[in-house]
């Protein structure tokens, strides 16, 4: 067990979660545009750096949080993302077009979320988790809505209405989870700390913990966008504003992952509970499997990488299902390397769909002819997103098949037939995108070299990241992966 | 704890009475009669929350209580009154499932709610074990309400059926910690609020309070 930090230490965690928060309170009372937009990548950048400092947190509980190396990487990518999801916006948000009202909505709706989030990954309560995703899902159904058109208004009520069935289910849950405790913890909060759970759950009773990870896989599994619970995914990657689909893909779904694994830790610790690793494994199986099939089909590109987002989230969760340190290991480093690439191509292609207004894959053709800066990036983000090397999905990826082969031989063929099948669709769409004869731009004012940079740095900043990530892990980060590969059992 | 004493009886009273409400939800057409019945269900809550309060000697389910009757029976009701009068829908809606079908799924789903939780939870204290099965009974009907309606206004009555099950859950086990009931109270607050926002935005649009009106919008240019 992690040591105790004494309660009077400067609760870092809980800053890391009220600097959006409190970012959020002061953009709510900025109306015009460009001040908002520097501001909110003012709030993101301190909001980074803090969580930065979460690295040389000593780790172990403090109150409801906790920090170990699980959430460590990932909170600190998610505020990474964040800022450079505010770089990109500050370029991009003019091209939506909000009045002052909506504007302040989306960038308060951003902040809450970023402060969200990382409270959802850094909660040792699960109640307080519980609670942390909720606000993150709220908060992302007012930046699905933010435009207030037909299709974003049925976006963010399909997000809403199986989200907030999915989140109810984790409640149950939750509250399940405190009746297996119960008879040792007695009353208070420590009957939800997962740190307390871990330690007795190989005494509790094995039927309460299995019928409370039921509830938990499948709530928290809709927000992670399993297959069967993902249609939400599709529709709120493609009508909220552009900037607003990284996040959804690179931190939502990551965290909402986390908490199903929390959940498995707990289950896996008792030798007589079901095994939560098989669970894991069908719905991602399945994931793959229907997304690899369903991307052949998309027209629109947004919709396309949202599909894709399906598979990867679906190949981490088989990762996760195998469980051991080293599918463990595959599953982090895929949740990590996917976070980075997504939400690169979705600042590429978000630029794209900007210039040539329309966001089908057939009015987008030719980038790297007519914009060859953002088409030949575009052209590698989507080729990091497809798994091909020397990006960090293909390491990831390897590793899976590897740690397959070596211990499930029949799952070799259905999970690489999968990976083939999407690897394929996506080189299909690159084609499509970036190659071949140019589509004209749909009149837009010609963006500055400074303007394009807003979308070309985070770009070329977060596929970097992936390479380091695919072919040298820096030492730290490895060890830090290698002790979290063992955190979820 | 057994049958024949008073604490246990009354909890189960309560607990069956909400059931009882949640199949008055899946038959009621009239949408005056559907929110009269949650704000029934959420005056019950509230009395099973302050009788668990006291049974259980927890002053803070008392909280509950309150914010379950303050909110539950009376402001969620009549809010979506005053919402279904301006949006002049004070009428009779179309079911996805005809009424005979959904009962019987509903009988079908609490015979499953009994037959999951009663056995697997042999271990635990009898009155928490029976209350968790009612209010897995009374979710499971609010997820069939959400399917079967597709009305936007009775699908937020359905989520909200399915959170008065959560919270008739989360006070029958004893010791359950507060943060859970307060962040459910501020869910359901949270949620009308965005759900208002959303049904006044859909009918803005399309003149209609019915969400299957939305369905051509998918984006995908069929």
């Amino acid at each position: 067990m992690l040591p105790e930090v004494s309660p009077l230490d400067f609760p870092l965690p809980w800053a890391v979660v009220f600097l959006p928060w409190l970012g959020a309170l002061l953009l709510g009372f900025l109306p015009r545009e460009r001040p908002a937009a520097l501001a909110n990548v003012g709030v993101s950048a301190a909001s980074f750096l803090l969580a930065l400092a979460l690295v040389w947190h000593p780790g172990g509980v403090q109150g409801w949080t906790q920090v170990d190396a699980l959430n460590t990487p990932l909170v600190v990518l998610s505020f990474l993302i964040g800022l450079t999801t505010a770089v990109f916006s500050c370029g991009a948000v003019a091209a939506e077009r909000f009045d002052a009202p909506r504007l302040r909505a989306y960038h308060v709706a951003f902040q809450v979320f970023m402060g969200a989030q990382a409270l959802a990954l850094l909660a040792d309560n699960m109640g307080v988790m519980w609670v942390a995703i909720e606000i993150a899902t709220m908060a992302s159904v007012l930046m699905v809505a933010v435009h207030g058109t037909p299709p974003a208004i049925e976006a963010a009520w399909k997000l809403f209405i199986l989200c907030g069935v999915g989140i109810a289910l984790a409640l149950l849950g939750t509250i399940i989870l405190y009746l297996a405790a119960q008879p040792f913890v007695g009353h208070g909060d420590d009957g939800l700390s997962w740190t307390v759970l871990m330690g007795l759950a190989a005494r509790a009773d094995p039927g309460v913990l299995n019928l409370a990870f039921v509830f938990l896989l499948v709530g928290y599994g809709t927000k992670a966008g399993l297959v069967p619970l993902h249609s939400w995914l599709p529709d709120a990657e493609a009508e909220g504003p552009i900037a607003i689909s990284a996040v959804l893909s690179g931190l939502l779904l990551n965290a909402a992952l986390h908490a199903v694994l929390r959940a498995k830790a707990i289950v896996g610790a008792h030798a007589d509970a079901v095994a939560p690793g098989r669970f894991l494994l069908a719905l991602g199986l399945a994931s793959l499997l229907l997304a690899a099939f369903a991307l052949w089909r998309r027209r629109d590109a947004r919709r396309f990488f949202a599909w894709s987002s399906i598979e990867h989230m679906g190949v981490a969760a088989i990762a996760f299902g195998l469980g051991g340190p080293a599918g463990n290991l595959a599953g982090l480093v895929h949740m990590l390397g996917h976070s980075l690439c997504k939400s690169a191509v979705f600042f590429g292609l978000g630029h794209a769909v900007q210039l040539r207004g329309s966001q089908k894959i057939a009015d987008i053709a030719g980038l790297c002819t007519s914009h060859p800066a953002l088409g030949w990036g575009l052209a590698v983000g989507i080729a990091a997103v497809a798994g091909l090397p020397p990006f960090a999905l293909f390491a990831s990826e390897f590793l899976l098949l590897v740690e397959i082969a070596g211990h499930y031989a029949w799952l070799v063929l259905p999970v690489g037939f999968g990976l083939l099948t999407a690897t394929a669709a996506k080189i299909h769409t690159l084609q499509a995108l970036c190659l071949g004869a140019p589509t004209p731009d749909a009149a837009a004012p010609a963006a500055g070299r400074f303007e394009e940079w807003f979308t070309l740095g985070p770009l070329w900043l977060h596929l970097v990241l992936a390479l380091l990530l695919g072919v040298a892990l820096p030492g730290p980060l490895a060890g830090m992966l290698g002790v979290a590969a063992g955190i979820p059992g | 704890m057994s049958f024949g004493q008073l604490p246990y009886d009354v909890a189960h009273l309560f607990g069956g009475a909400m059931l009882l409400l949640s199949f008055m939800l899946l038959y009621q057409r009239r949408v005056t009669a559907v929110i009269n019945g949650l704000a029934i269900q959420g005056a019950i809550l509230a009395c099973a929350a302050g009788w668990q309060g006291w049974v259980q000697g927890a002053p803070q389910l008392y909280l509950t209580a309150l914010i379950a009757l303050a909110a539950k029976a009376v402001l969620i009701p009549l809010a979506l009154r005053v919402l279904i009068r301006r949006l002049a829908m004070d009428r009779t809606v179309d079911t996805a499932m005809g009424i005979g079908p959904s009962l019987i799924a509903g009988v079908a789903l609490v015979a499953l709610a009994i037959l999951v939780v009663l056995p697997i939870t042999a271990g635990v204290r009898a009155i928490a074990r029976e209350d968790l099965a009612l209010a897995l009974s009374v979710v499971l009907l609010g997820m069939l309400m959400m399917i079967t309606r597709r009305n936007a206004i009775l699908q937020v009555v359905g989520l909200m059926s399915m959170e008065n099950g959560l919270i008739l859950a989360a006070v029958g086990v004893a010791g359950m910690p507060l943060v859970v009931e307060l962040s459910t109270a501020a869910l359901v607050m949270v949620v009308l609020v965005v759900a208002g926002v959303f049904v006044f935005q859909i009918r803005e649009r399309f003149d209609s309070v019915d969400v299957s009106l939305l369905d051509p919008h998918r984006g995908e240019g069929r």
